[in-house]
């Protein structure tokens, strides 16, 4: 258990890397060199020191919002198998719990948007809500399907899909990654669905949200989306690297995966243009039809023979 | 006669300009049926406000001038815009500047004061929403408020409140004329301001620019519009989050405001041009130097260009975006670049060539837009083009050398009794300069047109049924100057 909680500790400082490594990625393919890869780090170090602005017109629940997002991230990181180990807390269809204590996070994320009486926030709030009615079904369509297969309501089947699957093992795999990486564009406001560098109020998704919140609420919020998306890789990571292997060896695979997802992440936010908010949707339902895939190929394994 | 017919850079006597009554002009511009350039009034002592009208005929190149006196006691005319809403803008501009009201204006707000009592167009209904951005902007740019009457995603209407930068610019211009002050005029056309304010005191003075100067003039008109299309090609790259664009346009556009460095000791091209010529010549190793560099820019910017367009994640945000057809753009009159994407043929520097540039004898494209955010991208990179080449031609011609004076004199008294007038083609469109002397030849009204005048409406139709987010990327492709239309 000790050396559990020790691996959470080390991994749930990992999102400030990842975003990093985005963000040289960036530099990388524009002909720059960027700032360090820890710069994400330096920058929460250093709005965690600054004194809080709170607007006038919000209440008290802009103040609570930011810690209840933290600590119900935290949480969900409790329920997903972290880098070298398997997840601390492991109850049968934990997935379930998994992704409404991460609804709860947005929920108090929208609400807390919603109350600074912004137009521009109330925008944001409305498009991430509906983003999030498209992705949800989509995860469940894919884990169900999944725990389905391998007979196991924990995260834990997604590392033995092959095992079970006979020849569909490789085609539910690449659908499966493909779906928990859509998602991770999605939920992580990255492009081609939102701009995390944009500074034009009317495109923004994510961070339109949070533009009232400041020192250590920003600090924090930006935080736990970085988990946020850490947990959703850690999703990718279960299903790729092989159980069994040596702690050491798996954990240095789990950085190297995550090192990986960072830079397709920073290629694709350089190579592509954002798509335009009314198709969006349509880019995210793409999401929906890969899960079904899943589900049908799960079905012709467990039933057509 | 009830108008004076003349060309660009001229001056006429103001004696010569007939003046009607308002009844008689207004039949008069209906029946002619022309594009309005200026419209504005002056204080004409005890006798009340004179309006001067000047109307222009793209086609011919021709300027048509009339003026109507006002009375002291005459406050109020039945408006032109019901029948030509071109003159919308105009018509509100000279109410705010004399008083005197345009009847059935159908859309009388202040265009640069009293922004307090302005009355925004407001919808109702349970599903619409309004947003309001600004004046004050997450970006670093000017000050400006945006109003949007929104249902869901889409807008149905957008108003655009201006004036927070109205420094009375006009009225300085008569108390201390000066190149300086006119280069600061928009800080994105510094070049094309200046040389329209030069132009105007050298027509008043009658100073005859050398043929050098002139080509130098010309050469740095085109690098400040080749410079400005790169730089917005890049934010419009930048504003659907295509990095690569960005980066490119971004590195390529320091290469042109360099040179004009090594020009005249400033990137934007300020203290270059001044009245009777130009204050610095171009040696034969900044010359070489130019050519070199603008060969590079051109092959940077045509592969970026070719690469995006290749892009359907790119092609799809700019297609169909922020469209006004044609029809509407020659209603409202857009001018310049943002007319020429509509599909309208106009473009000063061959409608109302000047000398230098009838020389160089060059071919006219033209260009067959539908109004989108494509069509002004692709427009911007034509127009880029084109510009790089004519400044390759002229630097070229520069190389031999000649006795030129670059500066004439300017010891010439200023002409009495005068209205001189200069339209100069800028990036986004006819800067219009024009100044009236008195008697004792002393400028008695400064009058500045820049071309954001006329298209910040245009730009609000852009808007119109597009989705709220895409609001920045219309921007971008306009790119309208706050304080040229504040002054």
């Amino acid at each position: 258990m000790g050396l559990k909680i020790l691996n959470l500790i080390i991994v749930l400082f990992l999102p400030f890397l990842m975003l990093g490594v985005i963000k040289k990625t960036k530099a990388f393919w524009g002909g720059r060199y960027g700032a360090s890869v820890f710069q994400p780090l330096w920058d929460f170090i250093k709005l965690m020191k600054k004194d809080f602005v709170i607007s006038k017109t919000t209440s008290g629940v802009f103040k609570i919002a930011p810690v209840i997002i933290l600590s119900s991230t935290l949480f969900a990181a409790l329920f997903v198998p972290l880098a070298a180990s398997s997840a601390i807390i492991t109850i049968p269809a934990g997935f379930i719990l998994f992704a409404y204590i991460l609804s709860l996070s947005k929920f108090f994320s929208l609400i807390s948007a919603m109350d600074t009486g912004s137009s521009f926030e109330g925008m944001g709030a409305s498009r991430e809500a509906c983003f999030t009615t498209i992705v949800e079904p989509a995860f469940f369509m894919l884990l169900a399907s999944v725990m389905a297969l391998c007979g196991n309501f924990t995260f834990d089947s997604l590392g033995k899909i092959i095992q079970n699957s006979g020849g569909y093992g490789v085609l539910i795999c690449i659908f499966a990654i493909l779906v928990l990486f859509i998602m991770i564009l999605t939920e992580g406001s990255r492009v081609p669905v939102d701009d995390p560098a944009t500074h034009l109020e009317l495109t923004m998704i994510h961070e339109v949200m949070i533009l009232d919140n400041s020192a250590a609420d920003l600090a924090i919020i930006s935080w736990a989306s970085g988990i946020k998306m850490l947990l959703l890789s850690s999703l990718i990571a279960a299903i790729v690297i092989p159980q069994g292997l040596s702690l050491g060896i798996s954990a240095l695979l789990y950085i190297a995966l995550m090192f990986l997802i960072s830079v397709v992440i920073g290629t694709i936010e350089s190579a592509t243009a954002r798509i335009r908010m009314s198709h969006v949707f349509e880019f995210v339902f793409v999401m929906s039809s890969f899960a079904l895939v899943v589900l049908s190929l799960v079905v012709a394994r467990m039933f057509g023979g | 006669m009830n108008w004076i017919k003349t060309k660009n850079n001229t001056k006429i006597n103001l004696n010569e300009i007939p003046t009607l009554k308002i009844s008689e002009l207004r039949e008069e511009i209906i029946s002619l049926n022309k594009r309005p350039l200026a419209f504005f009034g002056k204080d004409w002592g005890s006798l009340g406000t004179k309006l001067f009208v000047i109307l222009a005929d793209d086609e011919c190149g021709d300027l048509y001038v009339s003026s109507v006196l006002f009375g002291q006691n005459e406050k109020e005319y039945d408006s032109l815009t019901q029948v030509m809403p071109s003159f919308h803008i105009f018509e509100r501009e000279f109410y705010e500047q004399f008083g005197i009201k345009p009847l059935n204006h159908p859309w009388l707000k202040p265009v640069r004061k009293n922004q307090k009592d302005y009355k925004f167009f407001e919808m109702e209904g349970e599903e619409v929403h309004q947003v309001a951005v600004g004046p004050i902007h997450a970006g670093v740019i000017e000050p400006g408020h945006f109003r949007f009457m929104c249902n869901g995603e889409t807008v149905y209407h957008l108003e655009i409140m201006l004036g927070y930068q109205n420094r009375g610019v006009e009225k300085l211009m008569v108390e201390h004329p000066s190149n300086a002050l006119a280069e600061s005029i928009c800080g994105g056309s510094v070049i094309a301001h200046n040389l329209a304010y030069s132009k105007v005191m050298e027509i008043l003075k009658d100073i005859n620019v050398s043929k050098r100067a002139q080509l130098i003039r010309t050469l740095a008109l085109e690098m400040e519009r080749a410079a400005i299309h790169i730089g917005d090609l890049g934010a419009i790259a930048g504003d659907i989050a295509y990095l690569m664009g960005a980066s490119v346009f971004g590195a390529t556009r320091t290469l042109v405001i360099n040179t004009m460095l090594e020009f005249s000791g400033s990137r934007f091209g300020r203290g270059l041009i001044n009245v009777g010529g130009v204050n610095f010549d171009i040696d034969n190793e900044k010359i070489e130097r130019a050519i070199k560099t603008f060969e590079k820019v051109e092959k940077d910017v045509e592969r970026m260009v070719k690469t995006m367009l290749k892009n359907t994640s790119v092609m799809s945000r700019l297609e169909k975006t922020g469209t006004v057809n044609i029809e509407k753009a020659r209603e409202i009159g857009l001018v310049g670049m943002a007319a020429r994407a509509c599909g309208l043929n106009l473009d000063s520097r061959f409608d109302f060539a000047d000398e230098c540039f009838k020389s160089l004898a060059l071919p006219r494209k033209i260009f067959k837009g539908t109004g989108d955010v494509n069509s002004r991208f692709q427009l911007r990179y034509q127009e880029t083009m084109e510009s790089l080449s004519i400044s390759k031609r002229i630097l070229a011609m520069l190389k031999n050398p000649s006795k030129d004076e670059l500066l004439a004199p300017c010891t010439n008294k200023v002409s009495a009794n005068s209205l001189a007038i200069s339209i100069t083609e800028g990036w986004r469109g006819e800067v219009v300069h024009i100044a009236l002397t008195d008697a004792n030849s002393n400028l008695t009204r400064y009058k500045i047109k820049d071309p954001s005048f006329n298209n910040w409406y245009g730009l609000a139709l852009a808007v119109r049924n597009n989705g709220v987010s895409d609001f920045p990327l219309c921007n971008k492709s306009f790119n309208l100057s706050y304080c040229g239309n504040d002054l």
